[in-house]
This record gives structure tokens, C-alpha cells and sequence, in this order.
């Protein structure tokens, strides 16, 4: 009796519990947060989780795995092609250095009063808004011999025939896809740029012209130290980027020519070879060499945020949304 | 006194001059690839095959190449798959997020930054490196090959929209929940009937950026929606031209035009929350 009268009065309290606020709480709580933690989960942790478990094995997508230990890991460092492919992010690494330094320079000049400014700023912006295989057969078409490039470049003299094949050119074609990445992303960092240059107090502007400051003081003194923060984070974070850079070859050459950087050997291997032990390796090599980049960032950013405490306040204008936002940012795919 | 005026109006000038020849130069170079495509996919062909690429089209009202581009790619069909997964996508993002962000912002519970750090940790795996093993699981569960499939992938975590959501979640006062719950609402109440109609700003800005980024998402569709006669969408139904016809750029380039149309109509539609959203988003994503 005594049993039964507990359990009514437990079903009942459990009834009222989650009516209460509290209870309504904890319900909402689970309800909302199941779904993004199950996606969260299923397509960052376990995929993680498999490739490091995988990079021990000689395995395809189905069938027999052999486990072969640190097999895998010594090819990733003793292949030729995987190592080459580490030099190549090397001319992408110098290409995000350039793009930072454009985006830099036009970020400057448009945050200012010029004319047409918002057709500029659009124009710079709109490629990064073109889908992959679009900028793929664009670039192909631009550079085939004889035709765009080729044209406008006969256009102010130079002679076609001694012009070089530009995606098949091996001394060159690397540099040209660099390009074209700095084509479709620089726009980016402009935006951004621009963003972080508008929260700049704009009275100090007045009292440099006032000290006859030109537009080179202008950058050099206000502006550079205002947005240094988000300038440096993006340098680190595009050097993340370059290491694993992979559009542009993977759309426009294809990996051929000696184009094919890590990114792209590594998704041939998992996906045509079907070598999944060790695409899966060199997926984990390149992880903790994005760590480590990572590593580096939080602690130039510690630095940079400590020196910033040091400057006089008027000089750093912390506006919420974008300076301060940098300080806090976390390390992004960029590209 | 005159003198030094006039140097530095002359500097000023040439200041002027240099900066507006570099963005002319610029913005140049920034559009004559798509320019060059734009003249290519006016012609027939049999001035594609005569003419310099450079020479302008005949007729600028030669739609053949889009008509016939449309067709071999099949394009009708890829804007509808396009559309439906741009449709589910957004829809299933924005909830997931603005739900998620709004338990980890309104509620103190043990675990909160535990889920924040997941995220953000999540956000140091770039997605291509685990692709290798996504696809292993997406086999799995059965999910290659399915638009559902695809759905549910490029819903995945997106760790951009949910500090957009976030960061808005902020700026909107407690005591707007507070005075719902004292009205008897609940807190799912709160939620949808309260805040999400005020989180539309975020919502605009997080769903424009999200859409032009899975519009434009072409590496996933072509491993995962292998069957390109079913299942194709606009940024893969231009492989077609890849084969046989890989060098019929009139017909390519037209292909090519159709695809960036919708992105520049919502861009020049969206110009503003696209650059608000670039300088608050891609910041932190």
C-alpha cells in the first residue's frame, strides 16, 4: 500500500516538475541542444576520431584492414609528392602576405571619400562570391594560350608567341594560381578591413590634417596601429589557410603540372586510390601543423593584447564590433 | 606663401591621380575575367571559332549558347535541387543555431563552456581534412547519394552562424524573457514567439552568408551527390562541360554567366548586411 502511494505521489511531483519553471528549463535545454551536438559530433568529433584511428591502418573504404602501425606517418614524410606539396604552401603562404598587404592598401583608400567607391569596393568583392567550378573554368579560359591574357598582354606589346603557357608552364603555373586565389579572396579581407578601419576615432583624423599629416602619416600612425590586431590575426590565419590551400588547383589545373598541393594529394589518395590509412595520416600530420600555427596566434595575440594595455586609450578606439572582436576571434578557415 | 600652396595642391593631385588609375587598374582586373566570358558567350560559333576571344560578339542578343548551355547541363533541374537545398539548409541552420545559442546564452547550466569550447575547438579542424573519414560515416548511415543526405551536411556545425546568433543573443535584454515568463509563457514560448521574431537581423545577415556559401559549395555536391543526372545542383552541373566538351568556351562561358547571375542579383540586392556580415562573421568563423 504504503509502495503505491509513493509512486503516485513521485509521478505526480514528476508531473508538477515539469511544469515548473526549472523543469521547463532543463526540457528546453535538452530539446535544443540535442540536434546541433549530435551534428557536431557526428561531423567534426567522430570523423576526428576515425582518422586518427584509421591513419594506423592499410585500409580502402571497405573491406580488410591491416593494422601497420607508423607505417603510414613515415610515408607521408618519406613520399615525394607529400613533401613537395609542403614547399608549395610556401608560395601560398608568400601569396597571403601579398593579399594582406593589398587588402591593406585598398581597405585604406576606400574607407575614405572617393568616388565611385562602392562600385570599387563591389567589384573587388564580387569574385569571391563565384562558385568554385565557375572560377575554374573562367581561369582556364583566361589563361589558355592565345586567348584572354594573351590578347590584352599582345594589346601593350608584348609578342604571343614568346609568352609562356601559363597553367601548364611549371616554372610559373604555381604563381599564377596563387594569383588567382589572391583574385577571389582579397576582397574578403578588404571587407574586413574596411570594418575594423571604421571603428577608428575619426577626430583623430582632424587633429592630423590640423598637424599637416599626409595620408602616408595618415596610415602609418592612426590607422596600422588601430587594426594591427585583426591585421596580424589574419596574416597567422592565412598562413593556416596556405597550408591547406586547395581551390584553386583542385578546380583549375586539377593537380596536374606540379600543381597538386597537399590538400589535393590527399583527396586523390582517399578518394581515387582509395589509400583512406594514409590520406587519413597526412590529414593528421597537417592538423598538428595547424596547431602549432594556432599555438603561435593565441600567444602573438596575448602579446599583442598586453601591449595594447599599455597604449594610451585614444589611440586604440575599441569598438565592439570589430577590434575588440578580433582580440577575442578564434582561429578560422580562412580560404 | 602661394607657392607652397600650389606644391601642395600639385602633390594632392597626384596623389589623386595615382589612387584613382590603381583602382581603375584594379577593379579591372577584378572583373575582365568575367568580362571575357560575357563577350565569349554571345557568340555562335562559328565566330567563337574565327574571332579573337577578345573581339566583341556580333550580336549581343545571341542567346543560343544559354539556351543550349541550359540544356546540356541540365540547369532547370539543377536550380531546383539548388533551390531546395538552399530552402532546407537555411531553414535548418538558422533554427539549429538560434537554438543552441540561445540555451547557451539564457541558461547557466553546468556544461555551458564545455559546449562553447566544443565549438570553438571544432572550428581548428578544417572541414576538407576530415572529409576522408565524413565520407566512411556518410556511407554508413546511407547518406551518399541523397539530397537529404547533403542537407544534413551542410547543416553541420556552423560555427559563423551561431556567433552571429550569439553575439545578438546579447544585446537583447533579459528582461524581455523575464516579463513573457511572468505572462505565462513558457520558456519554448519565449523563444519563438518572443525572440526569434527579434533576432531577424541576425537572421538576414547569417542566411545571406550561409546561402551564397552553399550555393556556391561545389567540393561536398560532387563527392557526395555522385549521381549528376539525379541530383545535381548549379555548382556541379557545369562538370558536364569538363568532358568532350571541354573546349567549346562559348557554350561554357554561358554556363558559367547563368551560374554567377543569382549571386549577383542577391549581391547587389544585399551589398550592405553581406559587408556588415563579413566584418562580424568571418572575423571570429
Amino acid at each position: 500500500m504504503s509502495n503505491s502511494t509513493t509512486s503516485v505521489k513521485r509521478r505526480k511531483s514528476f508531473g508538477q516538475w515539469l511544469k515548473s519553471m526549472r523543469g521547463q528549463q532543463i526540457v528546453c535545454t535538452v530539446t535544443f541542444l540535442i540536434l546541433p551536438l549530435l551534428l557536431l559530433f557526428t561531423f567534426t568529433y567522430l570523423p576526428f576520431v576515425k582518422m586518427v584511428q584509421f591513419s594506423f591502418f592499410d585500409m580502402r573504404y571497405i573491406g580488410r584492414r591491416v593494422f601497420v602501425g607508423l607505417e603510414n606517418y613515415i610515408d607521408v614524410f618519406t613520399r615525394d609528392d607529400c613533401f613537395q606539396a609542403l614547399l608549395l604552401s610556401l608560395y601560398y603562404m608568400a601569396g597571403s602576405v601579398v593579399q594582406m598587404a593589398l587588402a591593406l592598401l585598398f581597405a585604406t583608400i576606400l574607407s575614405f571619400k572617393v568616388k565611385g567607391g562602392k562600385f570599387f569596393r563591389g567589384a573587388l568583392y564580387f569574385p569571391c562570391l563565384i562558385c568554385g567550378i565557375s572560377v575554374g573554368f573562367i581561369f582556364k579560359f583566361f589563361f589558355t594560350h592565345g586567348f584572354v591574357l594573351d590578347t590584352l598582354l599582345s594589346w601593350v606589346g608584348f609578342n604571343i608567341d614568346t609568352l609562356p603557357y601559363w597553367l601548364r608552364d611549371e616554372s610559373i603555373n604555381n604563381i599564377v594560381l596563387v594569383g588567382c586565389s589572391i583574385w577571389k579572396y582579397v576582397g574578403q579581407n578588404i571587407v574586413m578591413f574596411i570594418g575594423a578601419i571604421a571603428s577608428v576615432d575619426s577626430t583623430l583624423y582632424e587633429a592630423a590634417d590640423i598637424d599637416g599629416a599626409n595620408a602616408w602619416h595618415r596610415f602609418k600612425d592612426i590607422i596600422l596601429p588601430s587594426i594591427r590586431t585583426i591585421v596580424v590575426l589574419n596574416l597567422i590565419i592565412s598562413v593556416s589557410g596556405a597550408l591547406s590551400a586547395f581551390e584553386m588547383p583542385y578546380v583549375v589545373t586539377g593537380g596536374g603540372f606540379g600543381t597538386s598541393t597537399y590538400f589535393v594529394i590527399m583527396d586523390k589518395l582517399a578518394h581515387t586510390d582509395q589509400k583512406v590509412g594514409l590520406a587519413s595520416a597526412m590529414a593528421v600530420v597537417l592538423l598538428v601543423l595547424i596547431m602549432i600555427v594556432t599555438y603561435i596566434q593565441k600567444g602573438v595575440e596575448r602579446w599583442l593584447n598586453k601591449r595594447d594595455e599599455r597604449t594610451p586609450k585614444a589611440l586604440v578606439s575599441t569598438d565592439p564590433n570589430t577590434a575588440a572582436q578580433a582580440a577575442s576571434a578564434s582561429p578560422a578557415k580562412a580560404n | 606663401m602661394l607657392n607652397q600652396n600650389t606644391t601642395i595642391k600639385v602633390k594632392r593631385l597626384v596623389v589623386n591621380i595615382a589612387k584613382y588609375a590603381l583602382l581603375i587598374f584594379s577593379a579591372f582586373v577584378a572583373l575582365v575575367p568575367i568580362v571575357s566570358c560575357v563577350i565569349t558567350a554571345f557568340k555562335t560559333d562559328e565566330e567563337y571559332a574565327n574571332t579573337n576571344v577578345m573581339t566583341l560578339p556580333e550580336s549581343w542578343l545571341n542567346f543560343d549558347n544559354f539556351i543550349t548551355a541550359w540544356q546540356k547541363a541540365d540547369m532547370g533541374h539543377a536550380f531546383l535541387n539548388s533551390f531546395i537545398v538552399l530552402i532546407c539548409v537555411l531553414a535548418g541552420s538558422v533554427l539549429i543555431s538560434s537554438m543552441l545559442a540561445y540555451v547557451l546564452n539564457r541558461f547557466k547550466f553546468h556544461g555551458n563552456a564545455l559546449i562553447r569550447n566544443l565549438f570553438t575547438i571544432a572550428t581548428l579542424i578544417p572541414g576538407i581534412a576530415t572529409q576522408v573519414t565524413v565520407y566512411q560515416i556518410m556511407t554508413a548511415l546511407n547518406l551518399v547519394n541523397s539530397l537529404p543526405g547533403y542537407i544534413i551536411l551542410m547543416m553541420g556545425t556552423d560555427v559563423i552562424t551561431i556567433y552571429i546568433f550569439l553575439q545578438f543573443f546579447e544585446n537583447l535584454p533579459v528582461s524581455l524573457d523575464e516579463s513573457a515568463i511572468l505572462d505565462g509563457c513558457s520558456y519554448f514560448g519565449v523563444f519563438f514567439k518572443i525572440l526569434l521574431p527579434l533576432l531577424k537581423p541576425a537572421i538576414v545577415t547569417s542566411a545571406i552568408l550561409k546561402g551564397v556559401g552553399t550555393y556556391n559549395e561545389y567540393y561536398m555536391a560532387n563527392l557526395y551527390l555522385q549521381d549528376k543526372t539525379k541530383y545535381q545542383v548549379v555548382s556541379t552541373s557545369l562538370y558536364v562541360f569538363s568532358g568532350p566538351m571541354g573546349s567549346q568556351y562559348n557554350y561554357i562561358c554561358a554556363g558559367v554567366i547563368i551560374t554567377i547571375i543569382p549571386a549577383l542579383i542577391i549581391f547587389l540586392l544585399c551589398q550592405d548586411q553581406i559587408y556588415s556580415g563579413m566584418a562580424a562573421g568571418a572575423v571570429k568563423g
